[in-house]
């Protein structure tokens, strides 16, 4: 009753007042979580390796795993998220209306969404991008050697334009297949009405295990296209923005640099400056986030390092099998390239 | 004629099995089947059709199917058909969604009081109906509620709605808006046909307005907008905004049906209440609305099965009704991925809405030949 009373006021409220999401901006986000006990994350609502609950409602995933270290470096716990499940239709206005703190939910960072919505990328958790899969028996081990294949497409989306660009600008012929829905598409490939099948290569890993005999299929090293994807917060709290940034560099550093879940007690007592410095033994900056100082080291101790939650998750030791690739560190021929902590 | 056991064993049985019995089929046969050329091309053409699906569906579901395994690299294998222990291991998902297990009891007691209260509501001569409606009324929803969401002083952990899924959604949601558009949809009928301007023209808006936007609309106002107009620390349970929406949607809808129902009633009827003395409430109450409303019982069921089956649409504002889990766990579940694993979802999915669906239209057919009491020509 006292809270059907209390939405009849805030109803009647925000109509007379027209009260915006920016008025109710005052307090910072930090400050909310802490005094909420909770971080608020939107994640997908079911996509495997990146947001997905298990069997008993535990949310598992790499995008899962970048709330669960903000939440480990603002609690020391990294259980203190509620997961909301966004659609991709409703997911950013439920970061504007503040019905979440920040948004990880596979959402590729663009230059549109940057700019007019209201919010800020804080970074890129993943490298994704359109792929190619083709049958092993092929006997095709790049995707420059597709020249004259036929391939499968779903018809109007992006992806289509993206393969026409590739093989003009490599002076390849290929015949297109084009299908109106994604499981038409991919039936086709099954069946072997073309030789590749064309999208997002973390779908194309998905994909691989429904078609019965995952290993008969491999998917091509090559990358066309720039889908970066990465966690979103509301724009106009800096401190914010930091935190989650500096959360998924942590992650990025720690692997760089060695430490890991396992041994990240033993680290403590490292001689490496930059060790000392990423888990909190040497300068504050942890305050300078408004955070304590072993920020860092609760989340690789709590969650793991970026190499750890990927393997975890969508790499080697997940059903989905996904290489490293783009995603690996830079040193290792990757994508992935933390600024350093100093 | 006595002596001869196999004529008398005919004559007794309802359907005999003999020579007779054999002519009887083979007549009926002709008479239905191949009472002509045309017909009987029919009847072979609509046979074979027949056969292919069926024959197809239970290659599919029962002849290939895989029954056993505790992962989807059971169903990889070439030539299978239906994965069914994908559906074992995921029952208690699909059933319940995340409702912790050890409070399952908790969900599983609620069906079981409405069932207490239902059945024999819904049975002819069960002394003290009033007690009965009095208890699904007042009793029943305040019980379910803190069963199910719980109760810290009763030492029932509450479990948030976050947490429910499956069946147990669809059924609350179909529930709960049954429960509220029914008496909701009889108002604004009677609102609607009202002669006060105020009571009207407000009703006629109001049903017009529903109407005339898709529930996803609805639904999505309920989720995406609302939040944008409340300050930050008000949220409204997902699940409860999607309850008003469904609920209002659907009144909506019933009031245009049992709008048709009181519009079949006779001047006459209204006449002879008026003659009779009664009020506007008691003219409604005793005389209208029994006869309306069993004039448009298919309508109204019909209204519940398609809100039964709306409930699917509450998956687009993130809540996990029955198909919504299902979707996730075929989508989400990489240790089950496989060929079939999809396709056996769906089926599973379908299946059991069809079980609610069909029951409600058996039930609604057997009231309405229970409650003909005239109008029949």
């Amino acid at each position: 009753m006292k809270q059907l009373v209390r939405v009849a006021a805030a109803l009647t409220a925000g109509v007379l007042f027209c009260a915006t999401p920016a008025a109710a901006q005052q307090s910072s986000v930090l400050e909310t979580v802490k005094s909420r006990g909770q971080l608020f994350c939107g994640v997908n609502t079911g996509l495997a390796g990146f947001g997905a609950p298990d069997d008993k409602g535990n949310w598992k995933g790499l995008d899962v795993d970048l709330c669960r270290a903000i939440s480990a470096a603002i609690f020391k716990d990294p259980n203190k998220v509620k997961f909301v499940p966004l659609t991709a239709k409703e997911r950013f206005t439920a970061l504007q209306s503040g019905e979440i703190d920040v948004l990880s939910r596979n959402t590729t960072w663009t230059m549109s969404r940057d700019t007019s919505f209201g919010l800020s990328f804080a970074g890129i958790n993943y490298y994704d991008g359109q792929g190619f899969m083709v049958k092993r028996s092929l006997g095709v081990v790049s995707a420059k050697e597709l020249s004259g294949a036929s391939i499968c497409v779903q018809a109007g989306t992006t992806t289509e334009k993206n393969l026409a660009d590739y093989f003009r600008s490599n002076k390849m012929e290929y015949k297109l297949v084009v299908f109106e829905k994604l499981p038409e598409t991919i039936a086709a490939y099954n069946a072997g009405r073309c030789d590749s099948f064309t999208t997002d290569v973390s779908q194309l890993y998905a994909i691989r295990l429904t078609l019965g005999k995952a290993d008969d299929h491999v998917v091509l090293p090559e990358i066309i296209s720039k889908e970066p994807l990465g966690p979103v917060v509301r724009q106009g709290d800096p401190q914010w923005l930091n935190i989650v940034r500096w959360t998924l560099n942590a992650m990025l550093n720690a692997e760089e640099l060695g430490v890991n879940q396992s041994n990240v007690d033993s680290m403590l007592n490292s001689d490496n400056p930059s060790i000392r410095r990423l888990l909190g033994k040497e300068d504050t900056f942890g305050a300078a986030i408004g955070l304590d100082n072993d920020w860092a080291f609760q989340i690789i101790k709590l969650v793991g390092n970026y190499g750890d939650s990927f393997a975890r998750n969508v790499g080697a030791q997940s059903p989905l099998g996904i290489a490293r690739g783009q995603n690996a560190l830079w040193k290792d021929g990757g994508l992935q390239y933390a600024p350093p902590i100093r | 004629m006595a002596t001869n056991p196999v004529r008398s064993a005919a004559v007794n049985r309802p359907r005999p099995v003999g020579p007779s019995g054999l002519n009887a089929i083979t007549q009926w046969l002709h008479q239905n089947l191949f009472s002509s050329w045309g017909n009987t091309c029919l009847t072979l053409l609509g046979g074979a059709l027949a056969y292919w699906v069926i024959a197809g569906f239970l290659d599919w579901a029962v002849w290939h199917a895989v029954y056993t395994g505790t992962d989807g690299s059971a169903c990889d294998v070439v030539g299978a058909g239906a994965c069914w222990p994908f559906i074992s291991a995921k029952l208690q998902i699909f059933m319940y969604g995340r409702y912790p297990t050890e409070e399952l009891w908790r969900v599983n007691l609620t069906y079981v009081l409405a069932l207490v209260g239902l059945v024999p509501l819904m049975l002819p001569r069960v002394p003290g109906k009033i007690w009965l409606t009095a208890y699904m009324l007042l009793v029943f929803p305040v019980v379910a509620f803190f069963l199910l969401t719980g109760a810290e002083p009763l030492g029932l952990p509450v479990v948030p709605t976050s947490r429910w899924g499956g069946l147990l959604v669809t059924l609350v949601v179909a529930c709960v808006s049954i429960a509220i558009s029914f008496p909701l949809g009889i108002i604004l009928a009677l609102a609607r046909r009202s002669d006060l301007p105020l009571i009207k023209w407000p009703a006629i808006f109001f049903i017009e307005f529903v109407r005339g936007v898709p529930l996803v609309m609805v639904l999505f106002f309920a989720s995406v907008m609302l939040p944008l107009f409340l300050p930050e620390d008000l949220t409204i349970n997902k699940l409860l905004r999607a309850l008003i929406g469904v609920a209002l949607f659907s009144a909506a809808y019933l009031a245009e049906v049992v709008r048709g129902g009181l519009q079949a009633i006779p001047r006459g009827q209204y006449e002879a209440a008026e003659a009779l003395g009664l009020s506007y409430w008691k003219t409604m109450g005793f005389v209208i609305l029994p006869q309306a409303l069993k004039l448009v019982i298919p309508g109204i069921v019909n209204s519940f099965i398609a809100l039964f089956k709306d409930t699917s649409l509450v998956l687009i504002i993130g809540l996990f009704d029955l198909l919504g889990i299902v979707q996730q766990a075929v989508a989400s579940d990489a240790k089950w991925f496989s060929p079939q694993t999809a396709a056996t979802g769906y089926v599973f999915a379908g299946f059991v809405f069809w079980i609610f669906c069909f029951g409600m239209s058996r039930y609604s057919a057997w009231l309405e030949r229970r409650l003909a009491t005239g109008h029949r020509s």
